[in-house]
């Protein structure tokens, strides 16, 4: 049998790489795959106490649920965001967007 | 070792790696499509801890909508069907430090935590994940009131998206 | 339990008797049971694609008043074979510039995700692949591989009528997956459950009595999924030159159509099964589960055959007018069916059987009557709109 233990390692693993993504990449994009990747993270750990905790408590799987909903409105809005400043300033690289307005 | 066992490592071994090649892949559709792998990843996770539905729901959401949507993203900003520049930025050992104190801190802190090692409770025979997620979703003693402001929240995004992106000619 | 009423799990346990007696544990012995019987099942459904493409080029010569291969054996029989050899000895090119393992690999997921969904069709009520409580998501899962595979593939063929193809399909598809979801829920409702089995149990009145509205906009999502006429723009041979399909030869190519074709047979399939009561026919299953094989895969070829009539009788619609047809009637219409089927299902549901019927269509009629109204309504205030700048424009010549 798999101890817990193995999946907050994992969803911890994951999280961490995932701030490696959102700290270190330059295309804009890039950043917010990095994002995914500690949603996923989040989702993994919510599900993991819910099968190792009280089983007929559905709030784990109810909380992940929610988190779907959120990430995909999060991703929508800011990929929105990406293409728009892409359109105005021809670069979605997150360094040469330094000015507040222009 | 049971077979259980071995399914997992493999399936963790491989969504971390999926996962470190999302980060550092320079081929930005190529990243996309390494996302789709440690989502794939996940899913198969969650199959594993008996939780069907959110595997499937996961995929459909995130690999049949936000991977989708993340490529069509890629492919639409930029000017040459190459990518150019480098792919991390200049400080990105600072970004590296920061993930693996970040990962030493969790570990360490989890490992402190008396439940660490818990062993999974057989799930109760006629137990039905997905009717009891049903009713608790839509019962006023659960949790329909988030669920409803999830719906909102959703609906807001869809405006909001479709408005930013909008190109009034 | 003999061979004629569970040959599955008779044969599984012959052959697990088989392995550990030749020394392998359970466990890797019941692995490779479960294997050998999804290549089993992989091979039957290949050897039915082929014929397929057989079927289909008969149909299409019929409706198109000709006689269709007839020189290859009787009745132009070996002629798919004829086609897989051509396929399999044509030169396999790789465009120059193209993302070799992208374009590689984008083939083999299409097919994959056809094949995918044969785990969750039921055959007979005691051979199923798997029986997944959330069997109709699985479906949706399924098409959003087969949506991946198809960016895949027009994105590294390094070609601008690939990737105009590809995006033109993909958001086709993502878009038409919310009516065809919408509307999957119709059967969940009357039969309180997800799984594809106990859809079919709950069949005691096909479904397609109970709610024709939802079997038709199915139908119509489910042709718009699998990019065939009328919704086939993606692939149409005189404006795109077969869009996300252009770099692609020989027998990759060969995935790509005879996955469609699957595709197809498959939903066709899924229409059968959720709406014309699957593998039930007045209690013919009970009697043997080859029989109830036959009646699935008989319903199936029905819903490929009216598939594959809309195909070859319907002029291809336009990109934009798609898109419009899906946001701005079938969407509305799918949502709007499901909350009244809720609503009737939930005021008739101690009703007798006569009076459980009549209000269900009565409701859908009342929908479908509804929505055609709005339509019309609004395509005369259009038409006004239209009529009325060609008359100011008359009047100033």
């Amino acid at each position: 049998m798999i101890p817990l233990s193995w999946y907050l390692i994992l969803a911890a693993g994951l999280f961490s790489i995932g701030l490696f993504g959102v700290l270190a990449r330059r295309n804009a994009v890039a950043i917010l795959l990095g994002v995914e990747l500690m949603l996923n993270a989040i989702n993994i750990n919510l599900v993991a106490f819910w099968r190792y905790g009280e089983v007929s408590t559905m709030a784990g799987q109810v909380f992940t649920i929610i988190v779907f909903a959120v990430a995909a409105a999060e991703v929508a809005v800011g990929l929105a965001l990406v293409i728009s400043v892409y359109r105005r300033r021809n670069t979605v690289v997150a360094e040469e967007l330094d000015l507040l307005k222009w | 070792m049971t077979a259980e066992q071995i399914i997992f490592l493999i399936v963790g071994a491989v969504t971390l790696l999926a996962g470190l090649m999302v980060v550092t892949v320079r081929n930005l559709v190529h990243a996309a499509l390494w996302l789709v792998a440690t989502l794939f990843g996940v899913a198969i996770v969650y199959a594993l801890l008996n939780a069907g539905f959110i595997a499937v729901v996961q995929v459909v959401v995130y690999i049949g909508a936000i991977a989708i949507l993340f490529i069509f993203a890629v492919m639409l900003t930029r000017r040459q069907a190459a990518d150019t520049g480098p792919a991390l930025n200049k400080n990105w050992w600072g970004g590296a430090l920061m993930s693996v104190l970040t990962f030493a801190g969790l570990a360490y802190l989890l490992q402190g935590w008396s439940g660490f090692s818990k062993q999974a409770a057989a799930i109760p025979s006629g137990f039905d994940a997905v009717s009891q997620l049903g009713n608790v979703l839509t019962s006023p003693q659960g949790y329909v009131l988030p669920f409803e402001v999830a719906s909102v929240l959703l609906l807001a995004a869809l405006v909001g998206a479709v408005y930013l992106a909008f190109n009034k000619k | 339990m003999t061979f004629w009423n569970d040959p599955l799990k008779v044969a599984a346990e012959w052959l697990t008797g088989v392995f550990t007696g030749w020394g392998m544990n359970a466990v890797p012995a019941h692995v490779l049971v479960a294997f050998l019987g999804v290549l089993m099942l992989i091979t039957i459904l290949m050897v039915i694609d082929i014929f397929l493409v057989w079927i289909e080029r008969k149909v299409v010569a019929r409706f198109q008043d000709r006689i269709g291969p007839n020189r290859l054996g009787p009745f132009g029989l070996i002629q798919p074979f004829a086609d897989i050899i051509k396929l399999m000895i044509k030169e396999d090119t790789t465009p120059a510039g193209a993302d070799k393992f992208v374009y590689n690999i984008a083939p083999m997921l299409s097919m994959m995700s056809v094949l995918i969904l044969w785990a969750v069709v039921p055959l007979a009520p005691v051979m199923l692949g798997v029986d997944l409580n959330a069997g109709i998501l699985f479906i949706i899962a399924a098409g959003s591989i087969g949506t991946l595979s198809i960016i895949m593939a027009g994105w590294s063929s390094n070609n601008k009528f690939s990737v105009i193809g590809a995006f033109r399909q993909v958001a086709v598809m993502v878009s038409f997956e919310v009516p065809m979801l919408a509307v999957m829920l119709i059967p969940t409702i009357f039969s309180g459950s997800m799984g594809m089995n106990a859809i079919i149990q709950a069949q005691d009145i096909w479904f397609i009595l109970l709610s024709p509205l939802a079997a038709l906009i199915f139908l119509i999502a489910a042709i718009a999924e699998l990019g065939r006429a009328p919704f086939d723009l993606a692939e149409g041979e005189s404006e795109l030159v077969s869009g996300y399909n252009i770099e692609y030869s020989g027998m990759k190519f060969g995935m790509f159509y005879a996955g469609e074709l699957l595709h197809a047979f498959t939903f066709g399939g899924f229409w059968a099964i959720m709406f014309f009561g699957g593998y039930r026919f007045f209690g013919l299953e009970k009697v043997s589960p080859f029989l109830a094989i036959a009646i699935v895969l008989f319903k199936a070829m029905l819903g490929y055959w009216v598939i594959m009539w809309v195909k070859y009788t319907v002029l291809r619609i336009r990109i934009d007018q798609m898109l419009a047809f899906n946001w701005k009637f079938l969407t509305p219409v799918a949502f709007v069916l499901v909350m009244v089927t809720a609503l009737m299902n939930a005021l008739l549901r101690g009703a007798d059987g006569w009076l459980y019927i009549t209000g269900m269509i009565l409701s859908n009629v009342i929908v479908a009557w509804v929505s055609l109204e709005v339509v019309r309504s609004a395509a005369k205030a259009e038409r006004g709109r239209v009529e009325g700048v060609q008359v100011v424009e008359a009047a100033h010549h």
